[in-house]
């Protein structure tokens, strides 16, 4: 094979057996690699309603066919898969950096890890050479620590290290695993996955080539993409970078603020991405075979948090700042970098003191069991001390806002669930879904919960393509469409922040993915991999008993707490009839039940007749 | 033997270098025909997030490398200085990479002999890596040139400066 490394290695940590097997090529075409090989494996691995924290729950690393070339963002990614324990369904994020390329050429396409290690370990891969280490030593430190003091124990500064932090080893449902100090497996809790293994890092050294099937052909290919890549397509991520949204969504009435209270923020200004780039951007830089680069890297040049340094992306200085109330980007900065320290997702933490805070100010939690934290809305320097007691798990409070949102909600009563912003039980990116209705309708319906990155589908609102403050028919189709490409993109694991380079869509990926591993794949095969990826994860959730049309809803105070700011989104929620009229839309689309189930029918169509008995069985009431 | 002064090499500006290894894939792809860093003849190192900055061989004068091989394998190139290994002569002992300041030259994975950057001889437009950078951050340069850019840059900095106190 091309490309593919050729071969899955499987770890079982409660019996140490470590072993190998070919990757079916049948298999890789089907499903490509990164979270389409990811959770397919997941599905095949697995049995239905085993606990995520349980030892049976296998954690799947997965390479994508590019990486380990020089595709630019394509050669350096790759996906981390497991059942999600924000969620109970599919939980998979993908990181990028050098940590998936050395992955892929010690020589495997994914690794299944399952079991529970006795005493808290990691995994050295060495090429063929695989085992399992002590890691006590690393008790409670950083990923990035952990990175530091592994290559120094093996004593080669080029490995790689993939780790969880104190986050992860104390399973808070909110806990990322993190490669190259900032790079983050985020979303759906896979490092507190990797914690409940007794799992602290994955560390790496790859020696072997990466050969493509048509070396002069895929160099042409990547030498097109670099040259778009100086163009329009990726200028946002090179010159201000994701924190650009801030003051776009404001003028939008769609930043949402102080835990989607309002969708205006009055210190925008103070955290806009103009506002970071001129005051502590030091410099941007960039992943392994990326031609855009775009990694900004901010330093807090005096204050009280004088030299934090952090890289920072619009979703995290969202959920930090104005969810919070915060308009300091030197406490931002800091607290992201003790959110990476801990190995928690960016997204989630903001999301959940968000919470916290609400709480706090409707008098449902009192200062007695914040431990004296003064929790109010735009008080930065209770955003970092509460962020440190859940890193910690410290305290009743912090102890249940590490469970995440909904069970936090749960855990604190009161009717503090009206504050739980999640979907799912994964907690909202930074889109006001009040004012982005169609956005609201695609994360409602994301396979991994609340999620921006699945669809894209607030993508229509903010250009202004359709009407952004109702559901109509014909959402969902726009959203269909597009989580196909968004599920080839993880699949191939190329950055989303290159899609834009891709002027001929399907044809170029279609083309790029031939290329390097010389299996014939037409626009219209690709696409329809996509569209298997997508039932076939809606699949695994209905057969966790999570992936039902009653599971694809949307938080109390995105239907309950219309938009106060004066102007023309004043008023402005999400109403239940539109929000039904949007779901029938989109599963009709879909070729799905109104109960959101794949028929047998379309399982078929998709090769995916060997899974259509959960589909059966759902329709029969069973799930 | 060309001059040291008229020696040109591939060098690295660490306020360009983005840390991206496009580098290394584009020399392994065009010496080895695989993608692969651990066959690269230059090689990026990251010290933290902000410093970033490629190395390859820096055609020294007397190079250390060539003084400390006991077998007499390497050379330099009376056309252009670079390192010239002889895969007969060498046997992969490593005092080449130990007496080299700058780690330019290493044992390959699989040849078990050295190997050092060769500025691409064999291509008419030079370098690879050069072409491939996409942030323009190596140059083919004399050690002369680097010495001027770093002079203008100095002045001009100092002018600025100075009337940005004004």
């Amino acid at each position: 094979m091309f490309a593919y490394a050729g071969k899955i290695l499987r770890v079982n940590l409660t019996t140490g057996k470590i072993s190998t097997e070919p990757l079916n090529e049948e298999l890789a075409k089907n499903y490509i690699g990164g979270i389409g090989l990811g959770i397919r494996l997941l599905m095949d691995n697995s049995k239905a309603g085993t606990d995520p924290f349980s030892p049976d729950n296998p954690l799947i690393f997965a390479t994508g066919p590019l990486s380990g070339t020089m595709g630019p963002t394509a050669g350096n990614g790759y996906a981390v898969v497991s059942k999600s324990p924000a969620t109970g369904g599919v939980g998979e994020a993908k990181a990028h950096g050098f940590f998936g390329p050395d992955l892929k050429r010690a020589g495997y396409d994914a690794v299944i890890i399952t079991g529970k290690a006795d005493k808290l370990s990691y995994l050295w891969i060495d090429d063929d050479k695989v085992e399992i280490r002590n890691a006590e030593q690393l008790t409670g430190k950083s990923p990035y620590e952990t990175d530091v003091a592994i290559r120094e124990e093996l004593g080669d500064y080029y490995i790689r290290v993939s780790a969880i932090g104190e986050a992860g080893e104390k399973l808070c449902r909110i806990a990322c695993i993190i490669n190259d100090e900032f790079r983050a497996i985020g979303r759906t809790g896979m490092g507190a996955v990797m914690g409940s293994k007794n799992l602290k890092a994955v560390a790496v050294r790859g020696t072997n080539d990466v050969n493509v099937a048509n070396l002069d052909g895929f160099k042409e290919f990547v030498k097109m993409i670099h040259e778009r890549m100086k163009g329009p397509a990726t200028k946002k991520y090179k010159t201000l970078g994701t924190p650009e949204n801030v003051l776009v969504l404001n003028s939008l009435y769609a930043l949402a603020t102080r835990n989607f209270t309002n969708s205006q923020f009055e210190g925008a200004q103070k955290v806009s991405g103009e506002y970071l780039n001129e005051h502590y951007v030091k410099k941007i830089v960039g992943c392994a075979t990326c031609g855009m680069r775009c990694d900004h890297i901010a330093v807090v040049p005096e204050g009280p948090y004088q030299g934090s340094t952090s890289r920072l992306e619009f979703e995290c200085l969202w959920s930090m700042g104005p969810l919070c109330g915060v308009d300091r980007l030197d406490a931002i900065i800091e607290a992201m970098r003790i959110v990476n320290e801990y190995g928690m997702d960016g997204i989630s933490i903001g999301v959940v003191v968000a919470f916290a805070m609400d709480c706090y100010e409707h008098g449902v939690i009192t200062k007695e069991q914040t431990d004296g934290i003064d929790l109010r809305f735009g008080n930065a320097e209770a955003l970092i001390a509460i962020i440190h007691k859940i890193g910690k798990r410290e305290g009743w409070l912090g102890n249940a806002l590490a469970e995440g949102v909904a069970r936090a909600a749960e855990i604190i009563g009161n009717g503090a669930e009206k504050y739980a912003c999640h979907i799912k039980g994964l907690e909202l990116p930074g889109y006001d879904l009040r004012t982005l209705k169609t956005a609201a309708l695609g994360f409602s319906v994301s396979f991994r919960g609340a999620c921006h990155l699945r669809n894209g589908a607030y993508s229509p609102d903010v250009k202004g393509k359709v009407n952004r403050f109702k559901i109509e028919a014909g959402r969902g189709k726009l959203i269909a469409d597009e989580s196909k490409m968004y599920n080839i993109i993880d699949s191939l694991i190329v950055c989303k922040f290159s899609r834009g380079t891709y002027y001929d869509g399907w044809k170029d990926l279609a083309n790029y993915y031939t290329l390097a591993t010389g299996i014939p794949m037409t626009p219209e095969e690709m696409a329809k991999v996509g569209d298997r990826i997508e039932n076939l994860a809606r699949l695994f959730n209905i057969r966790e008993g999570k992936g039902t049309r009653k599971y694809d809803t949307l938080p109390w105070k995105i239907k309950n707490c219309p938009v106060p700011e004066e102007g023309p989104a004043k008023g402005v929620a999400v109403n239940e009839e539109e929000f039904q009229i949007g779901l029938d839309d989109y599963y009709a689309v879909r070729g799905w039940t109104a109960d959101g189930v794949p028929t047998v029918e379309k399982l078929k169509e998709l090769g995916l007749g060997d899974l259509a008995y959960i589909a059966e069985k759902a329709m029969q009431g069973g799930a | 033997m060309v001059k040291i002064h008229e020696r040109k090499f591939v060098s690295c500006d660490p306020d360009k270098c983005v840390g991206c290894q496009i580098c290394e894939y584009a020399c392994s792809w065009t010496k080895e025909k695989a993608f692969n860093p651990m066959k690269s003849r230059i090689r990026v190192v990251r010290v933290n997030q902000i410093a970033n900055m490629a190395v390859a061989c820096r055609l020294c004068e007397e190079p250390a490398c060539i003084a400390a091989c006991p077998r007499d394998a390497l050379t330099q190139s009376e056309e252009t200085g670079a390192i010239i290994v002889d895969k007969d002569k060498c046997n992969g002992c490593g005092w080449c990479i130990e007496a080299c300041d700058y780690g330019a030259i290493m044992l390959h994975p699989e040849s078990k002999i050295v190997y050092v950057c060769d500025l691409c001889k064999d291509k008419p437009d030079g370098p690879q890596c050069i072409k491939w950078c996409p942030e323009e951050a190596l140059t083919l340069v004399t050690s002369d040139v680097l010495a001027q850019k770093a002079r203008i840059g100095a002045v001009k900095k100092l002018f600025q400066e100075a009337k940005a106190k004004k």
